[in-house]
């Protein structure tokens, strides 16, 4: 059995699985799990850019996927006058006099020798800049926040296209990346990973509590849609005709089309990107960039620069994140901070990578795919195999709180997957080549 | 008067709950830390490790509070806290056994063994979520402090009040200790020199016959009961929940890079700065500036740096700041 027909076939698998998942459940069930799996997959070749192509350990992919549904509320969301004429000049001075500070505190840096004096100078620029940012900042923040709380409360967004967001939101997380990786890159791989780590963690906490981007933990719910609303297909009598010829009710149809439509939307994407994968990984830069990974001293040796290659590929993958991060939030219509939780958004993520094979667009792909399967599955296994192993027990408090901590069984999975594959086939389902 | 007063907020407010963090996060710092200076990686797993620890310390508080043992003023806790340690250690070595020590023998590079760790971390995580559920759990009994507000403003006569919480005193008591006991055993015992000998060389030290996995086994040994400790308290001063030791990680990780990854002292002064500067930082000041300044001057505003929400931004940016001027940390911990 060569390559292709093993790839062809693990690749037939998983959609197998998917198909059967429709046949069993229901087709609405199916192609949740393909939108999200494409999405996953989406992030996963970001994530395989940075670790497979370049051995760069990024664990805040959280953070850019956030910043992408950022990007959608900000992009899609119609604009609140009322709050930009009560506080919005005032935000944005406080933001500009912030970021001002900032760059004064790195040209300072840069400019003076270093000793006490620049180290005062320093401090007095960061302390008097925070007070100026917090002065002219908190005020406007007020104002805007009090702006019709229960409804808007915010800023509002600039009223364009949803679709647009998704290179915008490519574009943020590759801003947020390209800071990261200036203080962070450079140093050894854990310290890279603690930072990824703690900003993914912040992005969070902003997004939570500053009302005045994106209401906070109210969220933003009613997110304009590229595709049409399922109310409206069930009123067109064209449409209920036409659900009528294939023998389907129009309230399944009407679902069925939507999510269709976002899959074909993804799948869009998906293909582009991996196209550009394939592209750069067979070229003379992402072969460059696995002699960088596998030894880089000899690649400096050979005149690459490794730290600005390791911020090219680094802010490249981290985009890629944020692109996935603005079509999920696409897809479910809302931004909810509060739902954005490390394991699920970063540490899946990797799961997926390594399951499928590190280096491998296709592995990260494929293993997309299987492991939001699996993810979304195996609660339901858990639970049907726990009501197995106890049904011989007598009901009482034990049997009661197993059935209960059954949700808690795909963590303990992801984790015993991926420390299995990692021991017994640590170059993936699809390895590289 | 108002400055006597002052000075009895701060201590209530800032001091006395930065001092117990601080403890616990070195507690929590030494743990990494000791991962790192002898098996050369940073360990992912160490929240839930600490969380582990705790859930079994608590299944004991439990069965204790049950059978009716307890230590009156002193919470139950720390009377099952052996019970905890060891159930941390018996988690540990199997990990260590199963899982670990393959990459050991392998050599494998410290990048693929943090991604272990994170496999090990996923695994600890849900089998605590699984055995003690995902929520809040007290397990605090015993006196709540040790003097209360109102007591200590009848005995001074002052308006403001000082508690100090039993959790808050045995934390920064039991610290102590720990790490006093730490100390002496790797600086005066056979095996604590043999752990810091591998830790400082481990050519060096395989040559002079040091058995490696004897050292490691102690090293876990010790970490297991560091966390366990670390982690009873926390769960006593704030409260236990199995997602919060999870975000734990953030701070305890930038305590040891701060002080310098590998180095013991190092550890417990960056917990201290870590904890010092979040608790100062997110703390609004109004009260003491009342107390302190002329009336003209009073704040109208809270005098808050940075809300809480923004914790860990605290701890982050510290990090950031010593990374860029001192990667090795305050201390020059063994690194790069």
């Amino acid at each position: 059995m060569n390559e292709t027909v093993k790839n062809t076939l693990l690749f037939a698998v998983v959609g197998g699985l998917i198909l059967l998942t429709g046949v069993m459940q229901s087709w609405n069930a199916a192609l949740l799990i393909l939108n999200m799996g494409l999405v996953s997959a989406v992030m996963a070749i970001g994530v395989n850019l940075q670790w497979g192509f370049a051995g760069l350990f990024n664990i805040g992919v959280m953070g850019f996927v956030a910043l992408g549904g950022l990007a959608a509320v900000l992009v899609s969301m119609p604009p609140t006058p009322e709050a930009w004429s009560a506080g919005g000049g005032g935000i944005i001075l406080g933001l500009l006099l912030g970021a001002g500070t900032v760059i004064a505190a790195v040209v300072l840096h840069k400019r003076m020798r270093p000793g006490p004096g620049r180290a005062l100078a320093l401090l007095a620029v960061v302390v008097i800049g925070f007070f100026v940012f917090r002065a002219v900042l908190d005020p406007s923040v007020d104002a805007v926040e009090k702006v019709d709380p229960a409804i808007t409360g915010y800023l509002g967004g600039l009223g364009l296209p949803v679709i647009l967001s998704w290179p915008i939101g490519g574009l943020l997380a590759a801003g947020a990346a390209w800071l990261i990786g200036k203080t962070a890159l450079g140093l050894r791989s854990d310290y890279l990973a603690i930072a990824t780590l703690g900003i993914a963690e912040i992005i969070i906490a902003v997004l939570k509590n500053e009302d005045w981007l994106s209401r906070g933990v109210k969220n933003v719910v009613g997110i304009p849609r590229p595709l049409p609303f399922e109310i409206d297909l069930q009123n067109d009598p064209a449409f209920v005709e036409r659900a009528a010829g294939f023998g389907l009710d129009p309230v399944t149809a009407s679902t069925l089309y939507v999510k269709l439509g976002y899959a074909a939307l993804f799948l869009i994407v998906l293909v582009v990107l991996m196209w550009m994968a394939q592209k750069a990984l067979h070229s003379p830069w992402g072969r460059m960039m696995r002699a960088i990974r596998d030894n880089e001293v000899a690649a400096e040796a050979m005149g690459k620069d490794v730290t600005r290659r390791h911020l090219q590929v680094f802010v490249l993958g981290s985009a890629i994140c944020g692109i996935a991060g603005a079509m999920m939030t696409t897809m479910d219509g809302q931004l909810t901070p509060g739902t954005y939780q490390p394991l699920r958004f970063t540490f899946l993520v990797w799961v997926m990578v390594i399951v499928g094979g590190s280096g491998n667009n296709f592995g990260a792909v494929l293993g997309a795919m299987l492991i939001w399967f699996l993810w979304v599955q195996v609660e339901p296994m858990g639970i049907f195999l726990l009501e197995v192993l106890t049904s011989g027990m007598s009901d009482g408090g034990l049997k009661s709180h197993l059935l209960e901590s059954a949700a808690h069984m795909r963590l303990f999975t992801m984790g015993l997957v991926l420390i299995l594959v990692l021991r017994f086939s640590p170059r993936g389902l699809i390895p590289e080549k | 008067m108002d400055f006597l007063n002052a000075i009895v907020a701060l201590s209530n407010y800032v001091l006395i709950p930065a001092m117990s963090y601080g403890s616990q996060l070195a507690l929590g710092a030494l743990g990494v830390t000791l991962i790192y200076g002898i098996l050369r990686f940073s360990n992912f797993a160490h929240g839930d490790t600490m969380a582990f620890g705790a859930m079994v310390t608590i299944l004991a508080t439990w069965w204790m509070q049950s059978m009716g043992i307890g230590l009156g003023p002193l919470p139950t806790a720390l009377l099952a806290l052996p019970f905890g340690i060891l159930g941390c250690i018996a988690l540990v070595l199997i990990t260590d056994r199963m899982v670990y020590r393959f990459y050991r023998e392998q050599k494998a590079k410290p990048v693929i063994l943090v991604i272990v760790s994170m496999g090990v971390m996923f695994m600890m995580n849900g089998l605590v979520r699984f055995i003690i559920g995902p929520n809040d759990q007290n397990f605090n009994d015993g006196a709540r402090f040790i003097i209360s507000a109102r007591d200590f403003r009848t005995m001074t006569g002052l308006d403001e009040g000082l508690a100090i919480k039993t959790s808050q005193g045995l934390t920064v008591i039991t610290a102590v200790g720990v790490v006093a006991l730490l100390f002496w055993f790797l600086n005066r015992t056979r095996t604590g020199k043999s752990m810091r000998a591998y830790s400082d060389n481990e050519d060096l030290a395989l040559l002079s016959g040091i058995n490696p996995e004897r050292v490691v086994m102690y090293t876990w040994l010790i970490v297991a009961a560091l966390a366990t400790v670390a982690g009873v308290l926390y769960g006593l001063d704030k409260s236990f929940k199995p997602f919060t030791y999870f975000q734990l990680l953030l701070p305890i990780f930038a305590s040891a890079i701060v002080g310098g990854l590998g180095n013991p002292l190092g550890a417990i002064a960056g917990g201290f700065i870590i904890a010092f500067s979040e608790v100062t930082i997110t703390y609004a000041w109004k009260k003491i500036a009342i107390y302190l300044l002329p009336e003209r001057f009073e704040p109208d505003s809270l005098v808050q740096l940075l809300s809480t929400d923004y914790k860990l931004a605290v701890s982050f940016v510290i990090l950031l700041i010593v990374l860029l001027f001192r990667p090795t940390g305050i201390f020059r911990g063994k690194s790069l």
